[in-house]
């Protein structure tokens, strides 16, 4: 990092960096964590970021560490995500997000007729798949979810 | 699983036309439960279960009871549960029955829910067409509203597992979608598409019907136009198979002339018949009563 870009975000002590997140999924991914509410740390995001296969969105949270499930998570909406796990400014582990086989109560299904978006006890459930374009199945109405998978997040 | 389904089904006939006693499933009780009317599928599963020697607890209407008080699936089928050993539900919204079998300790039989699948009436479909017909080498012409009608959306999956050659006959605007072509092609089917009844009758072995609902439609001479294109009356029968087979899910409104109903082609009232046999083995069989 050069000098430029330290003054534009500070290294972290401890905590995650999320790089390589799909330009413009960002705020998505800051939803998925469920930021601000859920973090005490400073929280800095880079939109629009330089990078060597063209322009990429950064996230930078202190003083937290991701699960398997919020990181399955952002792999539906930036499947090429890198996370950083920092611990005393250095990078102590690092791994590329991958894509999960089934996700529960990630996202809303688009059927507005089916039985997991009424008042019922369950939690959306969907297949996914990826054949050219990722591909989201509802496991209740198999309505599938393809484009803007963001949109559809809970 | 489909051809033991098939096969049992044959088996129950003379039980299901009342020629034979069957105590097979005494002491067994069935809850029907059902979200929205459908008094032939409900019936056609009652009898089912009486002539096999089971008892039904009908549930009654929906509006009376708590689930209009605004109880949840889940809960209900929580309930209904501890009162029965098998449960047919039929609902509105799609998914219902899953989410059904997720909350109940015994096997749930999902007689339609929503849009989605209605999996008895296309057992019985292909229970029809095979007794009445053939399977193996079948050229089938489905006629109709293609684009809505989820009964010819199974059937043709089922009928592809099966090879069938299978002519596509609607209006423009109720064709069948093009997914669902791409997919049955991929599975083997041959398919093809016409707008005129009369372009596919001779050809083929078995016809089936379907109904063209007027809500369809934004305007009602279309309708009308529409309509009376698919519409098969005797004198369209003179050039057709001796063999062939016209079926209907039931009820219809005018798209079979009554004049074809004596005819040694029509077959939809034996094909509502043939329900009862195809329920007779699934309860059997999700009743653990015939060991597959
Ligand atoms: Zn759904």
């Amino acid at each position: 990092m050069n000098e430029e870009q330290e003054l534009r975000v500070k290294r972290i002590e401890n905590g995650t960096v999320i790089d390589h997140i799909t330009a413009g999924q960002a705020l998505n991914v800051l939803k998925i964590l469920g930021i601000p509410d859920s973090s005490q740390g400073v929280v800095s995001v880079l939109l629009n970021s330089p990078g060597k296969f063209g322009i990429k969105d950064v996230v930078k949270i202190e003083k937290r560490e991701l699960n398997v499930r919020e990181v399955d998570r952002i792999a539906l909406i930036a499947p090429n995500a890198t996370i950083n796990i920092i611990r005393n400014f250095n990078v102590s582990q690092k791994k590329k997000v991958h894509i999960p086989i089934f996700v529960e109560g990630v996202v809303r299904c688009v059927n507005p007729n089916c039985i997991s978006n009424s008042n019922e006890p369950v939690t959306s459930k969907f297949n996914v798949s990826v054949d050219g374009c990722l591909r989201l199945r509802c496991t209740y109405c198999g309505r599938f979810i393809s484009e803007d998978i963001a949109k559809h997040l809970l | 699983m489909i051809d033991i389904i098939l096969e049992t089904a044959e088996g129950m006939e003379p039980i299901a036309l009342g020629k034979q006693k069957s105590d097979l499933l005494s002491g067994k009780v069935l809850a029907v439960l059902f979200f929205e009317p459908s008094t032939r599928t409900r019936m056609s599963f009652e009898t089912a279960m009486y002539r096999l020697g089971g008892d039904v607890l009908n549930l009654g209407s929906i509006d009376a009871s708590s689930i209009a008080k605004g109880e949840t699936l889940a809960d209900t089928i929580r309930v209904v549960d501890g009162y029965a050993d098998a449960i047919v539900l039929r609902h509105p919204k799609e998914g219902a029955a899953l989410l059904a079998s997720e909350f109940s300790t015994v096997p749930i039989l999902n007689a339609g829910d929503g849009a989605g699948h209605h999996p008895t009436q296309t057992l019985l479909d292909l229970y029809t067409i095979k007794r009445e017909s053939h399977l193996e080498g079948l050229r089938i012409a489905l006629a109709g509203d293609l684009k809505y009608g989820r009964t010819v959306h199974s059937l043709c999956y089922a009928l592809s597992l099966y090879g069938a050659d299978i002519t596509l006959i609607s209006p423009m605007e109720l064709r069948m979608p093009e997914e669902i072509i791409k997919d049955l092609e991929k599975r083997g089917a041959k398919v093809t598409e016409t707008n005129s009844i009369e372009n596919a009758i001779n050809e083929v072995d078995v016809l089936y019907m379907t109904r063209i609902q007027k809500e369809r439609f934004l305007d009602p001479t279309e309708y009308e136009r529409v309509a009376n294109k698919l519409k098969i009356t005797p004198e369209l029968l003179t050039n057709v198979k001796s063999e062939l087979k016209i079926l209907h899910p039931l009820p219809r409104v005018n798209e079979i002339h009554t004049g074809v109903d004596e005819t040694a082609h029509a077959c939809y009232f034996r094909q509502a018949f043939y329900g009862v046999p195809v329920r007779m083995a699934l309860l059997a069989l999700v009743l653990g009563a015939i060991e597959v």
